[in-house]
Formats: C-alpha cells, structure tokens, sequence
C-alpha cells in the first residue's frame, strides 16, 4: 500500500516537473526541472522492482547498506572537489587557463569557484557528515537507524540538491550570496530534506538503548539544528517567478550583509566545526581504542562553542556600514571562542596519552592527530585575524583563502579521511586497510600540501595587504592593484602545486580503499559472514 | 514598531544575556556535579559496546565491559 503511494507521488512529480520544464522562464530552470523528472524516474523504477519483496519482519542489525554508499560518494566528491580546486588555483597563476574566448567563459574562475566551495563543503563534507552521522549514532546509541526508508530518502535528497546547485552555478543560476549560492527552488528541497534528517537522528536518538547520548551526538545534533536555523533565515526571498530561477531578497543592504555573514561564519562554526567535532569524537578514541581524555572537558567544550560561535559573526564585516558595536562584539567573541576550540584540541589529542606510541606505528591515527593540530592552528589564527586592527591588513587578502583551507583542508579533509580509512575495512567486513603504506603516502602528500598552501598564502596575503597601504612622502599610493597581482604570481604557482600534492594523496587514497574492498580477505567473524537468522 | 525594538533590544542586553550566560555557568557547574566523574567513567566507553549489532542482539552485555577501559 505505502509503495503504491509513494508510486503515486513520484508520478505526479514527473508530470508536474514535465510541465515546469516546458514553461521554464530560464535554462538553469529548465535544466533542473528536466534533472527533476530523471531523478523521480529512477526513483520510480527502484520502489517498482522492489515491490514484489518481502522483507523481514522487524529488521534488524544496523541500517549499513546507505552508509556504504555514502563512504563511496564521500570519497569521490572530494576528488571532484579538489580538482576543481586544483585546476581554478592555476587559473589564477595562468589566467589563459580560464580559455574565454573558446568556452565563452563558461571555465571562468568567477563561475566554478563556488562550484568549487560547494563541492568540498557541501558535497565532499557534507556528505561525510550524513554518512558518518548515520553510522556513530547507530553505534552510540545501540539502535538502528529510526524510519526505515526515510534515511535513504534524506541521502539522496541531499544527493539531488548537490545535483541541482551545481547545475545551476554553471548555467548562470545563483543569488550570489557566499556559501549560500542555491536559488530558492534548491533551498526549499534542501529544507524538506533536511526536516527528514533532523526526523531520523532524533528518531535514532529517542529510541537509544543506551541511557545517556554520547557527546559525538550532541555535536551531531547541533550541526542539524543550527544549519536549519541559518539556512532558512538567510535564503529568506520571493521567486520572481514559480516557472523561473531569479528570486529577490527580502533583506536588504546592511541587515542584508549581517545576515549573510550570520550565517556565513556559522556555517563554518556549525557545519565545518561541530558537525566535524562529531566526528572526532567518535573516531579518535575509536582509532586510538582509548576513551576521550575528558568527558567533562567534552560537555563544556560543546556548551562554550555553540554559546560563543553564533555571535562570531560581524568580524566579516569590520569597516563596513555595519554599526562599530556591531563588530566590535563580534571581534571580541571571535577571540573568546579561542578558549573552548583549545579546549577541544586538548581533548582530542590528549586522548592518546598513554597511546603515544600509536603515532609511528598508525598512518590513520597520525592523521586524525594533525586533523586536530589544524584545528587547533586554525582555531587560533581566526579570532586573530578578527580584531580589527590585523583585519584591516587581512581583509580581502590571500591570507584569508590560506586561513581557509588550513582549516578546511588540514581539520576537515583529514578527519575526513581518517573516518574513512577507520570506516571502509569495517562497513564491507574486511580484515585490514590494504596497504599501510599507501596511506603513509597520503599522510605526507597531504600534509606537505596544505603546508606549502598555507605558508605561500600567508607570504602573498601579508606581502598585498602591505602593498595595498603604501603611500609615499607625499601621501599618494604607490602600488597600482597590478602590481600587486604581479608580485603575487610565484605564490600563487606553489599554492597550485600544493593543491596538487594533496589531490595527488587523495587519488591515493581512494586507490587504497577501492583495492581494501576489491582484495583484502573477510574478516573471519563479522555481520557480513553471518548469516540472518 | 520602534517601542517593539527598543524594548527588544533592552532586553536582549538585560536579562536575556544574563539569562544565556547563567545557563552556560549552569552547564559548567553541572558537568562537575558530585557523582558526575563516576558516571561519566561508564559513559565514556559508550563507542566501545555496541560496534557490530544493536543493543540486545546478542553482543556483550554493557556490565562485563565497564571496568575494560579507562584513560590517564
């Protein structure tokens, strides 16, 4: 009955897309409308091949098969999104790379670069963030994942948004906001699909066998719950249209910005660092097969960063029409936020006191510990670059994208990548990784590339902000803004080159894990072998 | 509507950030409630229980592991 309805639904979908498709105002609608009807077709055809099934009456074990898809997309999301990344940085250092003329700039940097920002945060991450959440609070709470399908529905939903934005952004469909690009069409869908996961983790979480819910889900919790809260509030706007892309803010000028930024720096402090934090606090203690140094220290480091990060904010915005107070309190809030993210650090590396050993033996455990050095290195040099004095050298500098991806490619993608490699053996019930050297290998490709990344930025980004503010005896500027571009120009070739050591180490990477699942033997006693009874 | 803001904004500034910050020192001063360091010595194996099946499909019952693991 239920599969017949959802038969129903799915039809009337693909007749209602057919029909937007036709009427589009706009290509990108057009596009995403036809991308609509594709996807609902598929969907169609799997709940119809399926129908004639039984299945067992309660289910039971863990909910693994969605999770194992997710480790797969996870991992090629990331090489999509590194490189994009790879080839938009060499499009600065050669800007005859963009081709133009040929491609009438459809290969511009203005055009993939959120296509770049999208596919690393959203894609790459924000699909580790499903799967791993998916598999810790199953683990964490002793109980399958709550609603069934639901949690196939809330995958592919987010699969079909990644789909959708990025379409869009190449053909021209975007409200230009920073992090949140998506038209109003793609942020509806992501809201639906999101309501369905915050029903799944809580879901999960009420019917816990365990009586107290561990802390890696509280983190968990908060990403979903604040990320909802940002994105409905920040994407607030009217369609022009319902047949069209184009809608218009319902804020406007300053409140517009504050806004914007509101969201902009919790998304790094909700989706990149609590959601993230989940993570390490399931898979460092997993890895190191010790319990996080300080329970305690967990609790009020959860408390202290979501208290502290949603005022962060306005530091975006110093010498802006923004109020001074205004930036002033997100500066000072910025650098109070210091405190706890050290907190965390220490936590998560002092879980291996007594472990330290583990660091030359295990290439996965070296990585989760310089994932959370770059945490604790990037935690520092934020609410640095937030008072507004250092801001006004910073601002609109390389030294930002270089605080950016210290964070995001030293924190997130090596987490990432350690949850991975902890991960893959276990999901398809293998012995080992299969080979440790490998990941040896990715473990020093990476990390010299995010150091040649951050330290070529920090060196272009202080060398233009100090340009930009020369003047001579007489108070005229002596530097023009080519100037400064051409200086730049050997920087801007090694971050190229440290982009490409740390694709390089994730192509590695998913070598290593494809082969893990292709050759290594079964482990003798795992659910996989076992039969149902 | 300006009274709405005025009295909004007061607020914000007076109790409401008095508020938040007593709930923060209430958290802080509950994480190190008397009995919370036993508590938390169980909870913190709670990764550590139930890797392959759920609670009460037959794995190792919660109890045997408590005293398996501890850190420092």
């Amino acid at each position: 009955m239920w599969d017949y309805i959802k038969l129903l639904v799915l039809a009337v979908i693909m007749v209602a897309a057919g029909y937007v498709a036709n009427n589009a105002r706009d290509l990108a609608y057009m596009v995403s409308a036809i991308e609509v009807v594709l996807v609902a077709l598929v969907a169609f055809i799997v709940i119809m091949r399926g129908m004639g099934e039984v299945k067992a009456e309660p289910e039971t074990g863990y909910m693994d098969g969605i999770i194992r898809v997710g480790a797969i997309l996870t991992m090629f999301w990331g090489i999509v999104g590194f490189t994009v990344g790879v080839w938009i940085a060499f499009e600065l250092a050669f800007p005859e790379l963009n081709f133009s003329r040929a491609l009438d700039g459809y290969l511009n940097f203005g055009r993939i670069r959120p296509l770049h920002t999208s596919a690393v945060i959203f894609a790459f991450g924000g699909t580790g963030l499903l799967t791993t959440s998916f598999y810790v609070v199953q683990r964490t709470t002793g109980a399958r994942l709550f609603g069934g399908g639901l949690a196939h529905f809330v995958f592919w939903g987010y699969q079909l948004f990644i789909l959708l934005a990025a379409t869009g952004y190449v053909l021209g469909a975007t409200q230009s906001k920073e992090y949140a690009e998506p038209e109003w069409y793609v942020d509806l869908w992501l809201t639906i699909v999101w309501v369905a996961y915050l029903i799944v983790f809580m879901g999960t979480l009420m019917k816990r066998k365990e009586p107290h819910i561990y802390v890696a889900n509280w983190f968990y919790l908060s990403f979903i719950v604040t990320i909802a809260m940002l994105h409905i509030v920040n994407n607030l706007a009217l369609p022009v249209s319902i047949f069209g892309a184009k809608s218009v803010q319902l804020f406007s000028g300053v409140q517009d910005a504050m806004t914007q930024w509101w969201y902009g720096h919790n998304a790094v402090g909700f989706f990149l660092t609590a959601g993230f934090l989940g993570m390490m606090y399931y898979f460092v203690p997993k890895q190191a097969e010790r319990p996080v140094f300080s329970y305690k220290l967990s609790i009020i480091h959860f408390w202290a960063l979501i208290f502290l990060y949603i005022w962060a904010g306005p530091h975006h915005l110093h010498y802006t029409a923004l109020p001074d107070w205004a930036s002033t309190l997100g500066m000072v809030m910025s650098v109070i936020l210091w405190m706890p993210s050290w907190g965390g650090m220490i936590n998560g590396l002092m879980t291996l006191s007594g472990a330290w050993d583990k660091l030359r033996t295990d290439p996965v455990i070296r990585m989760m510990v310089v994932s959370v050095g770059f945490y604790g290195m990037s935690t520092f040099e934020g609410p640095m670059m937030s008072i507004r004095a250092v801001n006004s050298l910073s601002h609109y500098t390389d030294w930002t994208i270089g605080h950016v991806h210290s964070g995001a490619l030293g924190w997130n993608g090596m987490i990432t990548f350690g949850a991975l490699y902890f991960l893959v053996p276990r999901l398809w019930g293998r012995k080992e990784l299969y080979s440790l050297k490998l990941v040896s290998w990715h473990f020093w490709l990476a990390t010299i590339g995010i150091v040649l990344y951050a330290a070529s930025m920090w060196v272009t980004g202080i060398m233009e902000g100090l340009m930009w503010r020369e003047v001579d005896a007489q108070g005229f500027l002596v530097n023009s803004f080519a100037d400064t571009v051409a200086a730049k120009h050997p920087m801007l070739v090694v971050r190229g080159i440290g982009g490409l050591l740390y694709l390089t180490g994730a192509s590695i990477m998913a070598y290593n894990l494809w082969m893990t699942v292709k050759r290594v033997p079964a482990k003798a006693d795992t659910p996989a072998t076992v039969a149902a009874e | 509507m300006e009274d709405m803001y005025s009295f909004l904004r007061t607020l914000a500034d007076s109790w409401v950030a008095l508020g938040l910050f007593a709930f923060f020192l209430g958290t802080v001063i509950w994480a190190f409630r008397p009995g919370s360091t036993e508590a938390y010595a169980d909870t913190v194996n709670i990764p550590f229980r139930h890797e392959d099946k759920p609670a009460g499909e037959g794995d190792i019952p919660a109890a045997t592991l408590k005293e398996g693991r501890t850190n420092g």
